[in-house]
């Protein structure tokens, strides 16, 4: 069977989790790149490409970077805005992920389980997701591919999204700090 | 208690919805809001897809207002009409499968008191008359006879309003509903009684018609759940779709039922009555 690429949709009404199609999470130290194993520095660099490229990119908070919980997720979240700011990123948040009926507000909010509503709303083509829990996250990944043409990125604090077309995986503050650098130095560079 | 919980990361405070952020202001997480306080802080449920005149909904946002501490409360919900005002609830809740919320609530309950030992956390069931009367009476019942400290409350709409109008344990004998057009063939069930000799230690009947004392035996209710064991307050809901109420009306069919099957009956067992005399919580 030929590797399955993790790439922008639309893949159509319940696209397949990329797990089941053979993509696995990276080990330690290494990233994803459209379902493909790559080192870490190199999926950075892809990021950097990707948002500065982007017509309308967009950075999604969750939960975990959005509320106190501690110092480390209030240092991620200055990160966040940072990066939004040096890649100019919109900022829409997740700040839960109950399934609020009958609709969101999709200009100023992302909900998981909706989630192409605020790409299309706000014609999104690259999306980065930070702090949203592993499951919803999935689902929400899914939903993008399934339903949109947008590139969706995962700076995942866990193991990383298969579902997502760029995944880091272990993303701490250090870590963020350094993709901070290497967006500098590439809108620099260009 | 702390309001902590509620803050959000300063740096990316301007970025939530104003929503969430005169929540976090303006929310009633002290608890020591009233249903009078109502207008004056960022309610818990504001905007919700049930039918216009719904009397579960105002009973919903009452109910939500009278928590004795909104932080720290879960709701566990079933399905049922109610189940469509949770998705726009801003606090913990948890959609459980029809009929198992008191099994469900027993479980967060358990845990919660073993994960948090010093920490006072509210567990409050909040379902349809055919989720705890019908379908769920085992699980409603058995929490009661194990004495679980939570509370219970029914939306009694007295019949199955989410799937159209079929008659429930709770309808009053002889009433037709869309989907039972030959009539109730048996009396309602009297779970008020079967409370008051099943395990709680307090259980209120009565109706939307009277807010401030909805609120209050609400906040009653889930105090002494929290000390003394098992509540259960049994709420008139009545339903203007499916009993074709015009929507101004609903209160008043509301009112109307409190001269009969409703009159207001509130049952305090001896524990909680000394309860509420040490607590000076008398009223
Ligand atoms: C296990 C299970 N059985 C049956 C149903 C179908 N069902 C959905 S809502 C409902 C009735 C709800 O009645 P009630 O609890 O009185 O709530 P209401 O809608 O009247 O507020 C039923 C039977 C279900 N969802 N799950
Ligand atoms: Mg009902």
């Amino acid at each position: 069977m030929p590797q399955y690429k993790v790439l922008p949709g639309p893949e159509g009404y319940l696209p397949p989790p990329a797990a089941l199609m053979g993509v696995e999470l990276p080990e330690e130290g290494k990233a994803l790149v459209e379902g493909e194993t790559v080192s870490e520095s190199d999926a950075v660099q892809k990021i950097a490409r990707k948002i500065l490229a982007a017509k309308n990119p967009t950075i999604f908070p969750g939960p975990l970077v959005l509320w106190a919980w501690s110092e480390t997720a209030c240092k991620k979240a200055q990160l966040v805005r940072e990066l939004a700011a040096e890649a100019g990123m919109k900022i829409i948040p997740m700040p839960d992920y109950r399934p609020k009926y009958p609709m969101i507000n999709p200009a100023v909010e992302i909900n998981p389980n909706h989630p192409n509503l605020t790409i299309w709303h706000n014609k999104i083509d690259v999306c980065v997701f930070i702090g949203v829990h592993c499951h919803y996250a999935n689902v929400a990944l899914k939903i993008i591919r399934g339903g949109t043409d947008c590139y969706t990125i995962a700076l995942c604090g866990e193991y990383g999204h298969e579902d997502a077309m760029i995944t880091l995986r272990d993303v701490t503050v250090a870590k963020l700090e350094a993709l901070l650098a290497v967006v500098r130095e590439t809108k620099r560079k260009l | 208690m702390s309001k902590r919980i509620t803050e959000m990361c300063p740096a990316l405070n301007d970025a939530m919805p104003t929503e969430y952020r005169e929540l976090v202001e303006n929310g009633p997480w002290l608890g020591d809001k009233t249903v009078k306080d109502l207008g004056t802080f960022k309610e818990l449920l504001e905007e919700h897809p049930l039918c216009a005149g719904c009397n579960l909904a105002l009973s919903l946002k009452i109910i939500l207002s009278s928590l004795p501490n909104p932080a720290d409360t879960i709701i566990v919900g079933s399905t049922g009409c109610s189940s469509l005002g949770f998705m726009q609830v801003g606090i913990h809740n948890i959609h459980s499968l029809f009929g198992n919320q008191n099994a469900v609530a027993t479980g967060v309950k358990r845990v919660l008191s073993m994960r948090f030992p010093d920490k006072k956390k509210d567990v409050v069931v909040m379902a349809g008359d055919g989720a705890t009367a019908d379908i769920g009476l085992d699980m409603t019942i058995h929490s009661w006879f194990r004495g679980e400290k939570i509370t219970t409350i029914m939306f009694d709409n007295e019949l199955y309003a989410n799937t159209g109008g079929q008659e429930s344990g709770m309808t009053p004998a002889g009433r037709v509903a869309y989907m039972a057009p030959l009539g109730k063939k048996f009396p309602k069930i009297n779970l008020f009684e079967i409370a008051k000799t099943s395990g709680c230690h307090y259980a209120v009947l009565l109706t939307t018609a009277n807010t401030v004392r909805l609120g209050a035996c609400v906040k009653k209710a889930i105090l002494l759940a929290r000390d003394v064991g098992p509540t259960y307050v049994q709420i008139h809901t009545p339903c203007p779709t499916n009993l074709k109420i015009p929507p101004e009306e609903s209160i008043k069919v509301a009112k109307d039922s409190e001269k009969e099957r409703y009159a207001f009956n509130e049952y305090v067992s001896e524990a909680a009555k000394s309860f509420l005399e040490n607590t000076g919580n008398k009223k």
